[in-house]
């Protein structure tokens, strides 16, 4: 879903730390990583793999379908322009700290051209067993029925692993990013949930600020796979930006009750503890769904 | 990053944005002499929060004694929480008409958001909705004239007002752009008896992630002083009002963390994420800074993915080290990348850790509830 294992990878600031690092380690869990892009250092290697100047080079000599930035903010706009003009159709913004009207500009620009784009600001998307784009680590994952769709990273990996190690694996984890603007959101993901044939549940996990949980409620009332959500914040104090850009409670607006509220009454079961949400989908997920183990667990689904 | 009232007028009035003539004042001397030269004056209090209007934060002179008494009254006081250093002191307005004129980033749309109403002059939410206009603007065509008469329309604002209002609200889209802002606010928009129509009050919030290309604009510090401190550290740091210390990495997960403190009875000090790949010597800075707010107990929350175990540890350890011991009881939950390393530097120097959150969030509320502030040395907990 969004990604598999057609999925073709340039990752764009290739030749910087955190973009080495990550491109070796999705390389290494099996993500089709064909280029690097670094402004100047095209005829480098990485992890076996030819760098070049630009997004273009790489598109034409290895076909590549989707990007994964790792540059520094302020060439954050640029790298995701580009590699919009270049035709991918998936590109996953990992950096931190874009400024929000560069943010505004990369979504006004892929509205144009029919591109998705995750991020910035997140962990970015994977599909256990098949692809990972972005910096998650492997380890949390195992390929499953759940889709999970968060706007945070570490506590996303902290839910994801919990239901790794009781035995329920994910079709697709997608980090919508923690700043304000960002591309995927809450809705578009949980439509394709909803159409993903190797999804049967979904987490949505969320947090205070913006209306974004409010807007998935909304969705979720005409969905027919039963979503489970865990919303953190609920102990935060007005006017108090907590971390993320769009974390923050302002004029009444985004409350943690206000959400939980819209969620359940979409029907929606929220956790109370991040780790509940394992029992919640325990309740949800269709018993006699064709897999022999019943629920779902790994090793039903694993094999496909 | 807020800017007080005057500093986002000198931007609006950079920007052809009409203010009235006023003067920045940290004296009451100052004050009157401003009004001596301005004449009947509003003295406002520049204070980075709304409503000091209604707090009292603004008051009206005729003549400069009365501007310099004011200005003694408002100097040196405090208004919804925040001291008064500086007052403006600025004409005062023969108001015909007030309207409220906004741009912020709509983040549901991806896209900037005019909100205007001529209901201004009193808090926006307040304002009924069907008094209310809004219109999203496509960033990669900008807010067009037809819009701008288009919006002033829908005001019912008519003939010279409609293209006064167009004409400002054209630029203020444009300050809105040119300073990276998250919200660009007059309200009220001041129609005077004149015909002549003013900015009467102006905010302006940058994005925080859009200063370093911000050289042209003011520097203001918001916060505590922990938080200033922590702001320059590269920490994303909020202060709260309980006991017990948090450290963890990812925003969501920290704030999950305070939630579950919170749950199991516990109240935590702090927001404080320290992820992002931060290395020993800035974990360590940031452990020192909880520290320096004397809390009852500290809860280190660790799921590594680009945070290394280890360097969580090590920083743990320097900062032990450097204080001959933390002085409080510490809870420690670590989990993830090099996390067999990191266990084994906390054993080697007396630290146990947890597996699981559940459990390290029990603890540490336990502890927090047990130490009852009488800390000293106790030496079970370092």
């Amino acid at each position: 879903m969004i990604v598999d294992e057609r999925t073709r990878v340039v990752v764009q600031g290739a030749t910087g730390n955190q973009g080495r690092f990550h491109l070796i380690q999705m390389q290494a869990y099996g993500t089709h990583v064909m280029a690097g892009t670094s402004p100047g250092k095209g005829g480098q290697e990485i992890g076996g793999l030819p760098v070049y100047d630009t997004v273009e080079q790489a598109a034409l000599h290895h076909a590549v379908n989707a990007s994964v930035i790792f540059v520094p903010a302020a060439g954050a706009k640029d790298a995701a322009f580009e590699a919009i003009d270049a035709g991918l159709g998936v590109v996953v913004i990992v950096t931190e700290h874009v400024p929000v009207h560069d943010a505004m500009d990369i979504m006004a620009f892929a509205r144009q051209r029919g591109v998705t784009i995750v991020g910035p600001n997140t962990f970015g998307i994977i599909s256990p067993g098949k692809t990972k784009l972005g910096i998650m680590p492997a380890v949390a994952y195992a390929p499953g029925p759940v889709g999970i769709v968060a706007r945070s990273g570490t506590l996303s990996y902290e839910i994801a692993a919990a239901l790794t190690g009781a035995g329920l694996g994910q079709s697709t984890v997608v980090g919508l990013g923690g700043d304000r603007v960002v591309g995927l959101n809450f809705v578009e993901v949980l439509r394709k949930f909803e159409e993903d044939n190797e999804t049967l549940a979904c987490v949505l996990v969320g947090e205070i600020g913006g209306t974004a949980e409010e807007e998935a409620a909304e969705f979720i009332k005409g969905m027919t796979k039963p979503v489970v959500a865990y919303v953190a914040g609920r102990s935060a104090p007005p006017g108090k930006r907590m971390g993320h850009a769009g974390a923050i409670i302002e004029r009444g607006r985004g409350t943690f009750d206000g959400k939980v509220k819209a969620l359940e009454a979409a029907g929606v079961k929220v956790a109370t503890l991040p780790w509940e949400v394992v029992r919640l989908l325990d309740e949800v997920l269709p018993s006699g769904n064709g897999n022999a183990n019943g629920n779902g667990r790994v090793g039903s689904t694993g094999g496909r | 990053m807020k800017l007080y009232e005057y500093m986002a007028k000198e931007v609006f009035a950079r920007h052809g944005i009409p203010t009235p003539p006023g003067r920045i004042v940290t004296t009451a001397d100052e004050a009157a002499t401003a009004c001596g030269e301005i004449g009947e004056v509003a003295l406002k209090v520049q204070i980075l929060s709304g409503g000091r209007g209604k707090a009292g934060g603004i008051r009206f002179a005729a003549t400069p004694d009365e501007a310099r008494h004011e200005a003694e009254g408002l100097l040196g006081s405090e208004v919804r929480g925040l001291r008064v250093d500086r007052l403006l002191v600025e004409k005062k307005l023969q108001i015909d008409r007030e309207i409220y004129v906004g741009i912020v980033v709509d983040g549901a749309a991806r896209r900037p958001l005019v909100i205007a109403s001529t209901a201004g002059g009193v808090n926006i939410e307040e304002v009924p909705e069907k008094l209310i206009v809004r219109q999203l603007i496509d960033p990669a065509w900008g807010l067009m004239p037809f819009r701008t008469r288009q919006i002033a329309r829908r005001l019912e604002l008519q003939g010279d007002l409609a293209r006064q209002f167009g004409d400002i609200l054209a630029r203020l889209y444009r300050v809105f752009r040119a300073t990276d802002a998250e919200l660009v606010e007059i309200n009220p928009l001041v129609l005077q008896q004149d015909g002549k129509v003013v900015a009467a009050d102006g905010r302006l919030n940058v994005d925080d992630d859009a200063l370093p290309r911000h050289s042209d604009l003011p520097q203001v510090e918001d916060g505590t002083d922990i938080e200033r401190r922590a702001r320059k550290a590269g920490l994303s740091y909020v202060e709260l009002d309980g006991d017990i210390a948090v450290m963890a990495n990812g925003a969501g997960i920290t704030m999950a963390t305070l939630d579950i403190i919170q749950h199991y009875g516990g109240r935590p000090a702090n927001f404080l994420d320290a992820g992002g790949g931060a290395g020993v010597e800035p974990m360590a800075g940031a452990i020192e800074l909880l520290l320096s707010r004397r809390p009852k107990a500290l809860l280190v929350n660790i799921f590594g993915g680009i945070t290394r175990c280890d360097d969580v540890a090590r920083a743990l350890v320097t900062v032990a080290e450097k204080r001959g011991g933390l002085g409080l009881p510490v809870v420690i939950r670590l989990v993830g990348t090099n996390e067999k390393e990191g266990l084994a530097i906390l054993r080697e120097h007396g630290f146990e850790a947890y597996r699981a959150m559940d459990e390290a969030a029990v603890k540490v509320v336990q502890a927090a509830a047990a130490s009852g502030g009488a800390m000293g040395g106790d030496s079970r907990w370092q």
